[in-house]
C-alpha cells in the first residue's frame, strides 16, 4: 500500500538576491519512513528546511501536506500544520526546567492569580518523555542536563504538538556512540507511530543504520531521491559531489618534495576535540585541510596559533621546539592565522584598511618614538595593490568594504613581513567567483615564494584544486591523508564521514 | 547586472561618506558645544567672561580634567573605572600622611603616583587576567578605597600644608597656575601616546575588537590591565593637586568624581563601548563641564537642581553616542 506521502515538496524554487539557492527542489516523506536530506555544505538543505517551516518563503512551487496543497507563510503556520522542527542548537532555556521549556509559549495557567500550572505540565511532560523513553525529572534545570538529554527534551517538546513530520537538523552532531544509538530508538519508535521524519547528517554509517530513504541535493538543485537498499557509500558520496571540478583553481606550482619542513605538529591532542594529530608541513606547501563542522579543523588551527591551550604535543617550527602561550608569541616567530570569521576575528571593522594592515606590525612603523604615518601609508597601499582591494583609498574604514575585499585586508595584514607559516581558515567563504580566484592566485604566489601554507577548506573542489597534500579530519582525528595525485573527492568523503575511524 | 553592481557600490560610497560626516560630527560636536554654551553663558551672566571666572573654571576643571585623561585610556578599551573618586580620597589622606610624617615633597609627590598606580593595578588584574567584568571590579575598588581612607584618618581630615606641598594645587608660575599647566601637559602626553605610539593604537584597537587584537598578536590582556593602571596613576596624582588646592585631605574627597570624569569622557565623544573617542574630545568634555557647573553658579542655582542638571547632560551624551552608533549600524 503505498499511500499518499504525508509531505510532499514539489518543484520548490528560491531565489536569494544574486544566487538561486534552490532549484526545483523535490522532497517526498511518506508515512511510517525516515527520510534521509543529504548534501555538502550549501547544497540547500538549511534553506529547504526554512522552507518547510516557514522561516523563509518559496519563491515557486508547492507544498502538499497529506495529498493537500498548504500554504506555509510564517513559523506558526506549520506549527498548526503539524510540522515540527528541531533545529541543530536545540532553543532550549538553559536556566527553566524541563517541563516549562516543553511547553514554553503556552504555559497553563490556573487560578486567580493566573500562576502557571505547574502540576499539569508536570504531568504531561511525563507522559512526552516516557514516549522518548527518557529517564528525565520534568523539574530538572535543562543547564543540569546532558546534551544527550537535551535532545530528547527538544523532541518531547516537538511531540507536544502532535507533529505529522518532524524535522532533525544535524541532532547526532555533538552526541557519543552510545547517545546516538538512543537517539535512534527514539527515532524508530516515533516512526511506528506515523510520523514522518526528515534527518540531517553528514555521517553516511548513520544514514544506512536508520535512514529509509534519502534525498540527495547538490548546489541547490534535486539529485535524486532512493530507498537506502538501492544505495551504496561510493554512490551517496558521488550524488552529493558530483562531476564539476578545476579550471577555477590555478595551482601552478608544487614544492620540491624535499624542501624543508617548516612547521611539525607531533602528538598534539586538546581534551575533546583533537586526538594525537601529527603532521609536518614543508616551505612552499599548501596543505588542504578538509572534515565536516565540529571535526576540529578550526580548533586545530587556533592550537597552533596559541589561541587555544593544549593538553599535550609538541610544535617544531624550523626545526626548533616551541611553544605558544597566546596568538602574540605566534607571530612573533612569523606564524599567521587569518580566522575563519573575519568580521568578529579577523578584522576591525571599525577601523581603516591602513589601520588593519598594519596592526600586526606596530613596532615596524614605530620610527623615532612615534609610528611613521608615512611607512604606513606606503605598505597599506603597495598591499592594496598587490592584493587588488577595491577600495577607496587606505582610509576607508573596512566595514564598507565587500566580503571578499575584507578577506584580501585580512590576507594583507599578514603580508607587511611574510610569514613562514600562514595558516588560512575557510579563506573564501562567502566570497565572491572573481575575489576566490585572485585569492587563490595569491596562495599560489605566496607557496612559490617559500611560505607554507596550511589551508581549511569545507569545499572539495577547492582543496582538491589549491593542495599540495591534504589531511582528513574526523572527529578530532586525521582520518587520511592524501597526496595531490591520489585524493578525490568520494575518497575525501569517505574519510570524512567516517567517523575518525580509518 | 552591472546596474546592480554600480547601485551597490554607490551606496557603500554614500554610506562612506555619512561614516565620514559622523566621525566629523564626533571630532567637531564638543568644541561646537562649548563655544555655544560659553555663548548663552556669557549672555545670561556678564561676570562670565571676566578673567577671573574663566580662571576660576579652569582651576576646577584641572582635577577632574587630569582624572577624565585617565578614564579616557580605560574606556577606549570598553572598560569601566568606578573607583577613580575613592582613590582620590585614599591616595589624597596617605600622601598628606606621608608629607605630615617625613615633611619630604618628593616623597608624597612619589607616593601619589605609586599608591594611585598600585590601586589601579589591582583594578587592571581583576579585570584582565581575572575576568573580573570591570564595573563590578571598580566597584569593589571604589567601596574598599573609601573605606581604607577612613581607617586610615579616622574620620579626621588632615589639614595645614606648607606652599612648598602645595605648589601642585596652587601655585602660579605668572599669570598661569600650575595645576592648569599640569592638566595641559598631561593630555598632550596622553593625546601623544594614544595616537603616535604602538601603545595607544593597541589600546583602540582592543576596544574595537578583542578577539581580532588578540588573533593580530596584540597583549590584549596586558594593555587592557595597563589602562587601569593609567587612570590609578593620573588619579593618584590629581589628589595631590587636590590636596594642594584645598590645603586638606578629607577622607570624603572625591566623592562622585567618578562621574564627573565619565561624563567628561562621554560628551567629548568617546564610545563607552570602546574603540572610538579621542583625548582632545574629554579636554572639551572636561570644559564643557566646568562651564556648566560655573553657569549654574553664576546664575544662582540651587546646588541640588545643579546635580539634576548634570545628570540630565551626561544622560543626552549617552543618547547622542548611541544614535551615532546606530546610525552606523543602518
Amino acid at each position: 500500500m503505498r499511500d499518499v506521502p504525508i509531505l510532499e515538496v514539489r518543484n520548490v524554487t528560491k531565489r536569494f538576491p544574486g544566487v538561486v539557492a534552490l532549484n526545483r527542489v523535490n522532497l517526498t516523506v511518506r508515512p511510517n519512513e525516515i527520510h534521509a536530506l543529504l548534501g555538502e555544505n550549501g547544497a540547500g538543505k538549511s534553506t529547504l528546511m526554512k522552507i518547510i517551516s516557514g522561516a523563509y518563503q518559496k519563491d515557486e512551487g508547492e507544498i502538499l501536506l497529506d495529498g493537500r496543497p498548504v500554504q506555509i507563510s510564517k513559523p506558526s503556520d506549520s506549527m498548526n500544520l503539524g510540522i515540527a522542527i528541531i533545529y541543530q542548537d536545540l532553543n532550549l532555556i538553559p536556566d527553566l526546567s524541563v517541563a516549562e521549556n516543553i511547553f514554553f509559549g503556552r504555559l497553563p495557567h490556573k487560578g486567580f492569580l493566573r500562576a502557571v500550572d505547574f502540576n499539569m505540565i508536570k504531568h504531561a511532560s511525563q507522559e512526552l518523555l516516557t514516549r522518548v523513553n527518557a529517564r528525565i525529572d520534568p523539574m530538572a534545570r535543562v543547564g543540569d542536563l546532558s546534551v544527550a538529554d537535551r535532545q530528547l527534551v527538544a523532541i518531547a517538546r516537538a511531540l507536544s504538538f502532535k507533529p505529522r513530520v518532524l524535522i532533525m537538523d544535524e541532532p547526532t552532531a555533538s552526541l557519543s556512540a552510545q547517545e546516538v544509538q538512543t537517539l535512534f530508538d527514539v527515532m524508530r519508535d516515533l516512526k511506528t507511530q506515523n510520523v514522518g521524519l526528515i534527518f540531517i547528517s553528514h555521517h553516511l554509517e548513520e544514514i544506512f543504520e536508520i535512514a529509509d530513504r534519502v534525498t540527495v541535493l547538490r548546489d541547490g538543485q534535486y539529485v535524486d531521491s532512493k530507498p537506502i537498499d538501492e544505495l551504496d557509500k561510493e554512490t551517496i558520496v558521488h550524488m552529493m559531489v558530483g562531476r564539476r571540478m578545476e579550471t577555477l583553481y590555478p595551482r601552478v606550482h608544487s614544492p620540491q618534495p624535499d624542501s624543508d619542513v617548516v612547521l611539525r605538529v607531533e602528538g598534539l591532542s586538546q581534551g575533546n576535540t583533537l586526538h594525537d594529530i601529527s603532521f609536518g608541513l614543508r616551505r612552499g606547501e599548501i596543505l588542504g585541510i578538509s572534515g565536516l563542522v565540529g571535526s576540529g579543523r578550526s580548533e586545530l588551527m587556533h592550537s597552533i596559533f596559541g589561541g587555544r591551550p593544549i593538553d599535550s604535543g609538541e610544535i617544531w617550527l624550523e626545526g626548533r621546539k616551541v611553544q605558544f602561550h597566546s596568538p602574540s608569541e605566534a607571530v612573533a616567530y612569523g606564524i599567521a592565522l587569518v580566522p575563519e570569521d573575519r568580521g568578529d576575528e579577523g578584522l576591525h571593522l571599525e577601523m581603516s584598511v591602513r589601520e588593519n594592515i598594519c596592526l600586526p606590525h606596530l613596532r615596524r612603523f614605530y620610527q623615532n618614538f612615534r609610528i611613521s604615518r608615512k611607512a604606513e601609508e606606503k605598505t597599506s597601499k603597495s598591499l592594496i595593490s598587490r592584493l587588488n582591494v577595491k577600495t577607496t583609498g587606505s582610509e576607508q574604514l573596512v566595514g564598507f568594504l565587500s566580503g571578499g575585499n575584507q578577506q584580501k585586508v585580512a590576507i594583507a595584514k599578514w603580508l607587511v613581513s611574510e610569514p613562514k607559516v600562514l595558516i588560512l581558515d575557510e579563506p573564501t567563504k562567502g566570497v565572491d567567483v572573481g575575489a576566490k580566484s585572485e585569492i587563490h592566485r595569491i596562495m599560489s604566489e605566496l607557496a612559490s615564494r617559500g611560505v607554507g601554507i596550511i589551508m581549511v577548506s569545507p569545499e572539495l573542489p577547492e582543496i582538491l584544486g589549491m593542495s599540495d597534500r591534504i589531511l582528513v579530519m574526523s572527529n578530532g582525528r586525521i582520518a587520511a591523508e592524501f597526496s595531490r595525485a591520489e585524493a578525490t573527492p568520494d575518497k575525501i568523503m569517505m574519510a570524512a564521514t567516517s567517523g575518525g575511524a580509518a | 547586472m552591472n546596474m546592480e553592481k554600480q547601485i551597490q557600490s554607490d551606496s557603500k560610497d554614500s554610506s562612506g561618506a555619512r561614516e565620514q560626516f559622523s566621525g566629523f560630527v564626533r571630532q567637531l560636536g564638543p568644541t561646537l558645544g562649548l563655544i555655544v554654551l560659553c555663548i548663552v553663558a556669557g549672555i545670561l551672566s556678564p561676570v562670565f567672561f571676566t578673567v577671573s571666572n574663566l580662571m576660576n573654571i579652569v582651576l576646577q576643571v584641572a582635577v577632574i580634567a587630569v582624572i577624565a585623561a585617565g578614564m579616557t585610556f580605560v574606556i577606549l578599551t570598553g572598560g569601566i573605572d568606578l573607583s577613580v573618586g575613592s582613590i582620590l580620597g585614599l591616595t589624597g589622606v596617605l600622601l598628606a600622611g606621608i608629607f605630615k610624617a617625613t615633611g619630604s615633597v618628593f616623597l608624597a609627590v612619589l607616593s601619589s603616583i605609586v599608591i594611585g598606580g598600585l590601586l589601579g593595578l589591582v583594578n587592571g588584574l581583576l579585570v584582565s587576567y581575572g575576568n573580573v567584568p570591570a564595573f563590578c571590579a571598580t566597584l569593589g575598588m571604589m567601596a574598599m578605597a573609601r573605606g581604607l581612607a577612613f581607617v586610615y584618618t579616622k574620620g579626621m581630615p588632615i589639614s595645614g600644608f606648607p606652599d612648598s606641598f602645595r605648589f601642585f594645587g596652587s601655585a602660579y608660575v605668572g599669570a598661569i597656575p600650575v595645576p592648569v599647566m599640569e592638566a595641559i601637559l598631561i593630555f598632550v602626553v596622553a593625546w601623544y601616546i594614544l595616537t603616535k605610539t604602538p601603545a595607544g593604537r593597541s589600546i583602540y584597537a582592543v576596544g574595537s575588537n578583542e578577539k581580532a587584537s588578540r588573533l593580530s598578536g596584540i597583549k590584549t590582556d596586558f594593555y587592557k590591565m595597563l589602562v587601569y593602571v593609567i587612570s590609578g596613576v593620573l588619579t593618584g596624582f590629581a589628589a595631590l593637586m587636590f590636596v594642594g588646592r584645598i590645603n586638606s585631605a578629607h577622607p570624603l574627597a572625591g566623592q562622585g568624581y567618578e562621574l564627573d570624569a565619565i561624563a567628561a569622557v562621554v560628551i567629548g565623544g568617546t564610545s563607552l563601548s570602546g574603540g572610538q573617542g579621542s583625548i582632545a574630545g574629554t579636554f572639551m568634555g572636561a570644559l564643557i563641564m566646568g562651564v556648566i557647573r560655573n553657569a549654574l553658579n553664576l546664575l544662582n542655582v540651587d546646588a541640588y537642581w545643579q546635580q539634576v542638571v548634570i545628570g540630565a547632560v551626561i544622560i543626552a551624551a549617552v543618547l547622542m553616542d548611541w544614535r551615532s552608533k546606530k546610525q552606523q549600524l543602518a
